[in-house]
């Protein structure tokens, strides 16, 4: 399984939930599959998915889930601490970990080699932290949303993109109809 | 004056509740007052970029977010403050320690003080610089001018603001 299969699965989880969603292809394939007013789709600043969904987790009640990668953790490792030490029952971080950066041609990360993230995170104190195959990760969603506890998913699964088109809304339309989305 | 707890108390009848900072030894007093105000969520960042992402993440979610950093910091978050904070026109208060001015012992700080208000022109971030302490007067302004704007606003506060080091 791919991201793109992985994002299908649990699309309609999402749709019930505030969903922070990491720039380039992983924006790109869930605005195609199931685009929604709940969805905060990253145009820019690789990096900052977790970051952004950690605030707007401690600023309000609903559910956030962050669908990140593991390219972009690595570029922010020092959210994990930041994660760990703010509890937010109410924030699911899942990393789609396919050991490459998919936006920018798959090139190898170091999570396809010898680095953990499950590992950091548990290192950096985040409390719940589950490392599954692509193929658990709805009914692994589905159980940390319900628990109402901070999670970090790690979701292992294959590298590859599908061809989807760019997002060409406006920024400003897409965090003005996000915003209503958090304030219904 | 107390400086910190006049910035602090202007900070909370703005209704700013969300609060992240990246220490400076200038800016020890403030982050104090921050972290001792119960009206204040103080959450401290590990890099100024992260910081600007969470304030972006509270700002969505309803509250008026605030950062505390260094003016080195200008080196780190140009990218985000470009990309993230600017490119979907959000507002977010910068006070910021504007290391390498008068009074600096520390040669390096000054390297990074010589670009600072270049880089904020080249962002058409608008800059305000504290350099007496009757400048904290404007603060209260600033901040209304800040969520008004809907756009990242410095206010840089150099160490003859602060009474030296």
């Amino acid at each position: 399984m791919r991201r793109a299969d992985i994002l299908r699965e649990v699309a309609p989880l999402l749709r019930e939930h505030l969903t922070v969603c990491n720039i380039g292809i992983p924006s790109q394939e869930l605005h195609a599959i199931d685009d929604q007013p709940s969805n905060f789709y990253m145009l820019g600043t690789m990096g900052l998915a977790s970051s952004i969904g950690l605030g707007l987790a401690l600023a309000q009640e609903k559910t956030v889930i962050v669908i990140d990668g593991d390219g972009s953790v690595l570029t922010n490792l020092g959210t994990l601490p930041t994660i760990a030490n703010n509890e937010a029952p109410n924030f699911v971080l899942m990393i789609v970990d396919n050991g490459s950066y998919g936006s920018t041609g798959d090139q190898p990360t170091y999570t396809g080699k010898r680095t953990s993230l499950a590992g950091i995170a548990k290192a950096s104190g985040c409390e719940n932290v589950i490392e599954c195959e692509a193929k658990d990760v709805p009914e692994q969603l589905a159980a940390a949303v319900a628990a109402r506890r901070m999670t970090i998913l790690v979701a292992k699964c294959e590298s590859g993109n599908e061809k989807m088109p760019v997002i060409t809304m406006d920024p400003v339309a897409i965090r003005d109809r996000f915003m209503s989305a958090v304030r219904a | 004056m107390n400086l910190a707890k006049k910035i602090v108390d202007d900070f909370v009848s703005n209704d700013v509740s969300f609060i992240t900072t990246v220490p400076c030894k200038q800016l020890a007093s403030v982050i104090d007052e921050v972290e001792n105000n119960d009206s204040i969520y103080h959450i401290p960042a590990n890099k100024e970029d992260e910081g600007i992402g969470l304030c972006a993440g509270a700002f969505m979610g309803g509250k008026r977010p605030a950062i505390i950093m260094q003016n080195t910091a200008i080196g780190v978050t140009i990218n985000t403050l470009v990309t993230l904070t600017q490119f979907y026109r959000m507002p977010l208060p910068m006070l910021i320690s504007y290391r390498g001015e008068l009074g600096e012992p520390v040669a390096c700080q000054v390297e990074m003080a010589v670009h600072t208000k270049a880089l904020l022109a080249q962002l058409n971030i608008p800059t305000y610089h504290f350099h007496r302490s009757d400048d904290v007067e404007e603060f209260d302004r600033i901040l209304k001018y800040t969520f008004m704007a809907n756009k990242p606003v410095a206010i840089l506060t150099d160490a003859t603001f602060w009474g030296g080091y």
